[in-house]
């Protein structure tokens, strides 16, 4: 800067170069407040101060929303703030984003104990941690009605497995009132029964705001419930006695939508799995039959049932194979929907055994022949097959017949 | 036996399918008991299916009514809700 400048220009560039230090951008300052003063605009002027020096700070009126409690001087606060230059007459101040009561040291200790005391009781032991359902039929969120939680687990719900049904517990999760709600929703939830699993939930806070989750009280609810509670308060690096005690932690709301409900698509691709597996296995015992009985057709030199038996089993093997790779074709195709492999499922039909080419042997007294003992006993054979029966008459039984088994 | 399965949860069902099909695996059953656990098998499979199919999510609220019960109304998340459906605010 050579050039000769004028006031504001200085001002100006002084401010700027505050502005745009990063940590000044945001900085957190401890302190007391004097010199408190609200004007009708509703921004305040304050200073904060400590033993050895004073900055001036303002507050806008927009922000007082963010406040809990009634500033007024001889109050130790912690502010955040970003530091600049009033260009008008050059001071340094701070422009306050919010202000807490400087009481954090005192919330660290009593965490701390509580923390200790539950821990000695063994609310934490992992041994008691009830396990969540797989697929829970009904979800139970205690939470605030309003605000972005509920619509993020909402909106994650719907991504995994639409169709899920969530009742909402409305509670304040915030302030005096809040811890108290909290027990009250869970004491509802397992009195009435109406979920199978339950959230608490809320957005990331200050220590001050996530207070109401270290409560002794709701920490023994959380202990008592007989449903399994998900615990799902701030961001990550928060942590409450609530975590601990609950029967998962989740780090954030739309994490533990993510843990309560399963991806739709992937069950439905596990139950097209076993069920392959199921008629495959199914096939394997029909097909096993037959080969014993087969067996048994060759050595008894039955020339016409032998040669029905063979063709049946080598329609068994055609339709066995051309089934395994239909369902492994269904599999592999990832991009089909879970609902149009579960139709294929609804296809299944028990008694589509015989129109698969299958037959069973029974007695003129419809007892069914499953053994050589039972056949070799039976002068006539029904044979069952897909478009009626036929009624064999066996003529000659070998006399050198013995069981094979 | 069927209102049996009918009223099984997913894991249930999907745990005797599973079952059914070591049966099976097993080699040792009678064809009348093969025929049986097939039979069964299906409906345990539809049962897995129809808890996946297709339906409306519900979401509900609970709110106070008088007499200090609750009670269940459908909520959306979009919709700003009127302090006096808010029980405990």
């Amino acid at each position: 800067m050579n050039a000769v400048v004028s006031v504001e220009e200085l001002n100006r560039y002084v401010n700027q170069l505050i502005s745009n230090d990063s940590e000044l951008r945001i900085v957190r300052v401890r302190g007391e407040i004097s010199n408190y003063k609200r004007y009708p605009s509703g921004h305040a002027y304050f200073q904060l101060k400590d033993t050895r020096a004073q900055v001036s700070c303002v507050m806008f009126k927009g922000q007082f929303s963010q406040v809990a409690f009634q500033p007024a001087d001889g109050q130790n606060v912690i502010l955040q703030a970003r530091a600049g230059i009033y260009e008008q007459d050059g001071r340094f101040q701070l422009v306050v984003y919010t202000i807490q009561q400087d009481g954090i040291g005192d919330l660290f200790r009593r965490f701390e104990l509580l923390k200790n005391k539950l821990k000695e009781m063994g609310l934490f032991d992992e041994e008691r941690k009830r396990p969540l359902p797989l697929l829970p039929k009904r979800i139970g969120v205690i939470t605030s009605p309003k605000g972005a939680v509920i619509s993020d687990i909402i909106h994650v719900l719907s991504r995994r497995f639409p169709g899920f049904d969530l009742v909402l517990f409305p509670s304040a999760v915030q302030g005096a009132s809040a811890a108290n709600e909290l027990i009250n929703g869970i004491k509802y939830f397992n009195s009435a029964k109406i979920a199978d699993v339950i959230i608490i939930a809320r957005g990331g806070g200050s220590i001050e705001d996530l207070w109401c989750f270290n409560d002794e009280r709701l920490a023994l609810s959380i202990a008592d419930s007989e449903i399994p509670i998900i615990s799902a308060v701030g961001h990550e690096t928060d942590f409450t006695i609530c975590d601990f005690v609950a029967d998962y932690r989740a780090p954030t709301p739309s994490a533990a939508a993510e843990i309560v409900m399963p991806d739709k698509s992937l069950l439905a691709q596990d139950v097209i799995r076993l069920t392959n597996a199921f008629r495959v296995a199914h096939d394997r015992t029909i097909r096993d039959k037959y080969s014993r009985l087969n067996q048994l057709m060759h050595h008894r030199s039955l020339s016409a049932p032998k040669a029905f038996i063979d063709m049946q089993s080598q329609r068994i093997d055609y339709i066995s194979q051309k089934l395994e790779s239909s369902f492994n074709r269904l599999i592999s195709s990832r991009s089909d929907k879970y609902s149009i492999l579960i139709e294929k499922l609804r296809a299944l039909d028990p008694d589509s055994i015989l129109s698969r080419g299958y037959a069973y042997l029974t007695n003129p007294q419809r007892e069914i022949i499953d053994t050589t003992t039972k056949a070799i006993s039976e002068p006539i054979w029904n044979v069952h097959m897909k478009d009626g029966t036929i009624t064999v008459r066996i003529n000659e039984h070998s006399p050198d017949y013995s069981n094979e088994e | 036996m069927d209102s049996e399965i009918e009223k099984m949860t997913y894991e249930q069902a999907v745990f005797e399918l599973e079952m059914t099909v070591k049966a099976l695996e097993n080699g040792s059953v009678s064809l009348d008991e093969s025929v049986k656990l097939y039979q069964r098998g299906v409906r345990l499979s539809n049962r897995c299916a129809e808890l996946l199919a297709d339906a409306e999510n519900k979401v509900s609220i609970l709110t106070q009514t008088q007499g200090n019960n609750l009670a269940e109304k459908p909520f959306s998340p979009g919709r700003e809700v009127p302090e006096s459906e808010v029980p405990f605010e």
